[in-house]
């Protein structure tokens, strides 16, 4: 089908370089050879349920519609334009699975991401600027959050309490009855050798990789954690 | 409301799926996979509870010897959430293992940054999955996020057998072999299993209490055919978890119309890009449910649910918007009508939204309740305990 010139957007909302053709269509064929794909789109009736359930939509120049319409139109020129400008304001609910057509405009998006990130879209590093320290504590820690991240200058806008556990934390986290939650680093105690088997999924499922193409420092200090963590304990990744 | 409405909401009062447009049973190919050896079915045990499906389908919750597949956020910033599930759990008397072998599921990220893969999520699921069958235990998972994705990463492994081989070459590494649980389980399923039972604990009267229910996205949009739905509420045209249980309870839920719409947590949002957030959770959750439903608290049943409503009011007041309500999950409702302390065991020192005066609606003297988690917090200050434990909390 010929590529629509849909720029809804204006030019000057993110900074992004153009890039050929080729490029824009190897990128629309990733999206497309991921395994989930073809679970994720069946086609567009254009009834606008999705965005009308889209809390992203509300707040943002945003439509979980034109994902799916572009992708089923194979509009590769209108795709990049939405893998620079639109998918991160997604909110990854998944209110657009009640789509009646069966789509996953959710899905696609995270699909979408994914390739931003393998192919260090300036989208993707853009979005992950802030976040490192987020990954940092995922991919090393095994957990998401931990209670030291609240703190008053990360969280003004949560209120006074904030302070109070920052104040408070290690007296707080020992009066915790659960023995897993005496952590104040972590969500709670994870065993040593359960983070290594992480370690080894990270490694072998590529996502150590994935980190390389959008934040090389960050990417740099995790490899060296998990290459020191493994040689200690004999593992070959 | 104008008559049009009224005649669809009367249509809708109780609803009937037709049966040629059900859905099939996951469970045929989840078990054609064990017989050819792909993988092992770790089974629901006795004693279990059966309770309908969105389609119908009847799911098994198991009532005991569970593994708490724990959460990030509750266990890092809502800390009464996750005690407030095992306290009640012990109250009742079911034994269950909180592991240290557990990982996050990594979804947060996962649906935040993108920072993943397909193979990757289902290899940290399945390793999860090994891990609490090692135990005997079978995995009851407190995140919404988590039992959504996992749901996910089941389907993904049952449609593509070049997944499965990923993931058993992945897992071989560690020693562990494929496994999937009979039933991917909600802790807030168990709480709506387990609701009468709850209720004949019941210490505190919820009467004149009223709640508005926040259902989360993950648990029910997910997946969906593997959400908990009852005829007997809401027509089975919402999810019946949470609301069953504050029934149960006795306390009154109040409807409002913004109920399908998520809290505005994001994954991404909620940590760096909390403008989105705040103005969501405000605009469109918090102040609709108070100008349509006054509650006296918002119950919901996931972590980025509970942190998003409760944290995002505090900026808004500041703007006067109508906001105030204090928020909570189910577990540390069902814990305070079974007479937990407010501090010790539901932690409501934790959260941001002022809830003293639903306190004393229910009854509790929150400033003597305040004065005696101090007192333990004097207590471990000079040493005379190393930690709280669940028989101090009891004390």
């Amino acid at each position: 089908m010929a590529e629509t010139s849909a720029l809804y957007k204006s030019d000057d909302v993110a900074g992004y370089p153009e890039v050929a053709h080729d490029v824009k269509a190897r990128l629309f064929d990733e999206v497309k050879a991921d395994l989930r794909f073809p679970d994720y789109l069946y086609g567009c009736y254009e009834c606008g349920i999705c965005v009308a359930a889209c809390p992203s939509a509300r707040f943002y120049d945003f439509s979980p519609r034109r994902i799916a319409q572009a992708i089923a139109r194979e509009d590769v020129a209108l795709v990049y334009q939405q893998m620079e400008e639109d998918i991160w304001e997604c909110s990854q609910c998944f209110s657009c699975v009640r789509c009646p057509r069966g789509n996953n405009p959710g899905g696609l998006i995270t699909i979408m991401r994914e390739v931003a990130i393998n192919n260090g879209l300036a989208s993707a590093r853009e979005a992950l600027e802030g976040y490192s320290r987020i990954i940092y504590k995922i991919m090393s820690t095994g957990t998401q959050v931990s209670p030291d991240m609240l703190q008053p200058d990360a969280f003004p806008d949560w209120g006074p309490e904030v302070k109070d556990v920052s104040d408070n934390l290690a007296l707080w986290r020992r009066a915790l009855p659960p023995e897993t939650l005496h952590t104040t680093s972590t969500g709670w105690d994870v065993a040593e050798r359960t983070l290594i088997e992480l370690y080894v999924i990270w490694l072998e499922s590529g996502v150590l990789e994935m980190i390389r193409e959008v934040d090389e420092g960050l990417h740099a200090i995790l490899e060296e954690i998990m290459q020191d963590r493994l040689e200690e304990e004999g593992i070959e990744p | 409301m104008t008559a049009p409405v009224d005649v669809v909401l009367r249509k809708k009062e109780r609803f009937e799926r037709g049966t040629e447009r059900l859905p099939g049973d996951f469970h045929e190919e989840l078990f054609r996979l064990e017989e050819e050896g792909e993988w092992i079915v770790d089974r629901v045990r006795e004693p279990y509870v059966e309770v309908p499906t969105k389609y119908g389908r009847t799911k098994k919750i198991p009532k005991a010897h569970l593994w708490h597949h724990k959460s990030c956020g509750q266990c890092g910033h809502i800390p009464g959430y996750s005690t407030s599930i095992f306290w009640v759990m012990r109250k009742l008397g079911y034994d269950y293992h909180d592991p240290r072998d557990q990982t996050s599921c990594t979804a947060w990220n996962y649906y935040a940054s993108a920072t993943s893969n397909s193979t990757a999520q289902a290899a940290v699921a399945l390793r999860n999955f090994a891990a609490a069958r090692e135990t005997g235990y079978f995995p009851l998972i407190h995140c919404g996020t988590s039992y959504g994705h996992y749901k996910e990463v089941r389907e993904e492994l049952l449609l593509h057998p070049e997944l499965r081989q990923q993931v058993r070459d992945i897992l071989a590494k560690l020693g562990k072999p494929l496994v999937m649980p009979e039933e991917i389980v909600h802790y807030s399923e168990w709480f709506y299993a387990m609701r009468q039972e709850i209720a004949a604990h019941q210490v505190r009267n919820f009467d004149g209490i009223a709640v508005t229910v926040h259902p989360a996205c993950h648990y029910y949009k997910l997946v969906e055919g593997d959400a908990i739905y009852d005829p007997d509420i809401y027509g089975g045209q919402r999810t019946a978890v949470v609301t069953g249980l504050a029934e149960a309870l006795g306390a009154e839920v109040r409807s409002y119309s913004t109920w399908f719409d998520c809290c505005g947590f994001g994954f991404r949002h909620i940590l760096v890009q909390r403008d989105f957030t705040r103005s969501f959770a405000t605009q469109r959750k918090i102040e609709v449910m108070k100008e349509e439903a006054d509650p006296d608290v918002v119950l919901t049943h996931d972590t980025g649910c509970v942190t998003t409503l409760d944290k995002s009011q505090f900026a808004a007041r500041a703007h006067d918007r109508n906001v105030g309500v204090p928020v909570m999950s189910e577990a540390q409702f069902a814990a305070l009508a079974m007479g937990a302390h407010p501090y010790r065991v539901c932690q409501l020192h934790w959260h941001s939204a002022d809830y003293r005066p639903f306190l004393e609606r229910m009854g509790i003297d929150w400033e003597a309740a305040w004065a005696e988690f101090e007192a333990d917090v004097k207590r471990l200050e000079r040493g005379e305990i190393e930690f709280l434990t669940w028989e101090d909390v009891d004390a």
